[in-house]
């Protein structure tokens, strides 16, 4: 019996993921080509998300178990798998949203089930979430809705309005529309706006607090193409010089490989695949979906 | 050549009821007839009322127009108007953090949600003229006590329904914003209640509609309102009075119920 579809990461030293699942069609994989940019096994950058053995239940049904894997700062990853594979899931158990089962999630070195419901604020005060359906509040300002992604930080009454919130955040949150391209849409309501739109403000929202981590849950999947790639290469170009760690669920293989540096794949509950995104190509990952 | 399967001569139109169907069918019925003999339900007395009807009738119209006995009625009227809309607003500014106490997943936990909603249901189940009494015990006859009961009793209403259009509200800002490190006090003030505001504003339009019917009521116990001039009407037989009150109440009732479906419309309407 042979190990399929895993390669050793040329730059990603801190993958420890616990891929021994062989159901993937077995292929010969030449090692993965060194990024331009590193050598292969290069220093371990700190790790900011580590899961170890995570495996987690919805009431008797397993939806994936012994999860395992490392994720460097500045490191951004894909988590690709079929419907149902429980990549939303996973990310939602990263973010502490909702407990594991099994296994423990490690959320910039502080172990989040252990956190105090304090601790896990601070924790998540440096983390940012965009989300498939974007999750704004329809009746707000489209300024409000950014300066609420202050709150982590800032909590209290003067971030629950644009209006009431300090100069300095309402200087912050325009910045942010300045950098999604959205400065003049401040004062819209939120639910005026079109999809690409929305998902730009979700982004704001969620870059306005200089996040150390980002997760994506298919933030271009409710898109037209054309906006999907607009907004996946908006949100890429923002991150990419910052050292934000990014970890995102797509179903386009084509933006798994090329916004990630390194590829999770989900499939029959198990990670099947872990590599760098350089290493693979898109046969790779239609095994994934078979 | 089309085969077509000739029609199957066991079928029949109608199934007949299985013995416990039956049986569940007969009593239904016997109930029926049990709730309209408690209720002193009479065919002698229904063939009778008519022409009791016709005779009251006869003596109520035409209303009493006077200016002095409108004036007196108009004025009556505000006052129920006053402590109809003085007791909704109240009752629906305290039921919000009522609410947020008996919705599940929210701020409190469940055994205070389940505190919360039994002491709501229980302000329900008290009629609101049951409610008026205590409060004429308590603060005295007048429209003050009327207030007071609209207070519960909206409370009772709205805390319920603004507690379950929370916690169906969409969950996808509020997890949006617990996941940047919000608390939950800054995720209900700036995600559930934003997200419930248009089913908040429907609710509380009805509340209000509820509230001037329960106060047009109220005065029969002592309650203030217009509510007194409709018994003593009745009680010292000036029909054309209590008339009069009759007409003026629905006409107030009806206006408030367009005017809140207007509202409705024009403050709902503009969700996309």
């Amino acid at each position: 019996m042979s190990v399929r579809c895993i390669r050793t990461p040329a730059t990603l030293s801190s993958i420890t993921s616990s891929v021994t699942d062989l159901s993937l069609k077995e292929r010969t994989v030449a090692p993965a080509p060194s990024k331009p940019t590193g050598a292969a096994f290069a220093p371990v950058s700190p790790v900011d998300i580590e899961a170890r053995a995570v495996s987690k239940n919805f009431a008797d049904t397993p939806i994936f178990s012994d999860v395992s894997f490392r994720l460097a700062r500045g490191e951004a990853t894909a988590l690709v798998g079929a419907n149902g594979t429980g990549k939303s899931t996973l990310l939602r158990c990263l973010m502490g949203l909702i407990p594991t089962t099994d296994g423990s999630v490690h959320l910039l070195g502080q172990q989040i089930d252990a956190a105090t419901g304090r601790q896990m604020r601070g924790l998540r005060a440096q983390v940012g979430l965009v989300s498939q359906k974007h999750n704004l509040v329809p009746r707000l300002s489209v300024l409000s809705n950014v300066v609420h992604g202050m709150l982590g930080k800032h909590p209290g009454l003067r971030h629950w309005s644009h209006s009431l919130a300090p100069q300095s955040s309402r200087d912050a949150a325009m910045q942010a529309l300045e950098r999604v391209g959205l400065a003049d849409y401040a004062n819209r309501r939120a639910d005026r706006l079109s999809g690409g739109q929305s998902q730009r403000v979700a982004i704001a929202r969620a870059i306005v607090s200089a996040p150390k981590i980002l997760f994506a849950d298919e933030p271009c999947a409710s898109l037209d193409p054309s906006a999907g790639e607009d907004v996946m290469e908006l949100f890429f170009q923002l991150v990419r010089d910052e050292d934000v760690t990014v970890v995102f669920t797509s179903h386009n293989i084509a933006h798994a490989l090329k916004y990630g540096d390194r590829v999770l794949g989900l499939a029959q509950g198990r990670i099947k695949l872990d590599a760098t995104s350089a290493s693979l190509d898109t046969a790779d990952l239609r095994g994934l979906y078979d | 050549m089309i085969d077509i399967a000739p029609p199957r001569s066991g079928l029949v139109r109608f199934e007949r009821p299985s013995a416990l169907n039956f049986l569940g069918y007969a009593l239904g019925l016997v109930v029926i007839v049990w709730c309209l003999a408690g209720a002193g339900f009479s065919l002698d007395k229904v063939a009778s009322a008519p022409p009791r009807f016709a005779d009251f009738a006869q003596r109520a119209f035409p209303p009493n127009l006077e200016p002095q006995v409108l004036a007196r009625l108009g004025w009556k009227m505000v006052e129920t108007l006053q402590t109809a809309v003085a007791g909704a607003v109240i009752g629906v500014i305290l039921s919000v953090p009522v609410a947020l106490l008996a919705a599940k997943g929210l701020i409190a936990g469940p055994w205070v949600n389940q505190i919360v909603r039994t002491a709501l249901s229980f302000i329900r189940a008290v009629p609101d003229i049951a409610w008026a009494l205590v409060f004429v015990v308590a603060v005295g006859l007048g429209p003050f006590a009327g207030m007071l009961a609209i207070v519960i009793d909206t409370i009772g209403f709205c805390g319920r329904f603004f507690a379950d259009d929370m916690e169906a509200t969409d969950k996808g800002p509020a997890e949006s914003l617990t996941a940047t490190g919000a608390r939950k006090l800054d995720v209900v003030a700036c995600a559930t209640i934003p997200g419930s505001l248009p089913a908040f504003i429907s609710t509380s339009l009805f509340a209000l509609e509820k509230a001037v019917r329960s106060s047009t009521i109220l005065g029969l116990v002592g309650a203030g309102g217009i509510g007194i001039e409709l018994k003593v009407g009745f009680d010292l037989f000036d029909y054309p009075t209590a008339m009069t009150v009759i007409l003026m109440i629905a006409i107030v009732v009806i206006g408030i119920e367009q005017i809140s479906g207007w509202a409705r419309t024009r403050i709902i309407g503009e969700q996309r």
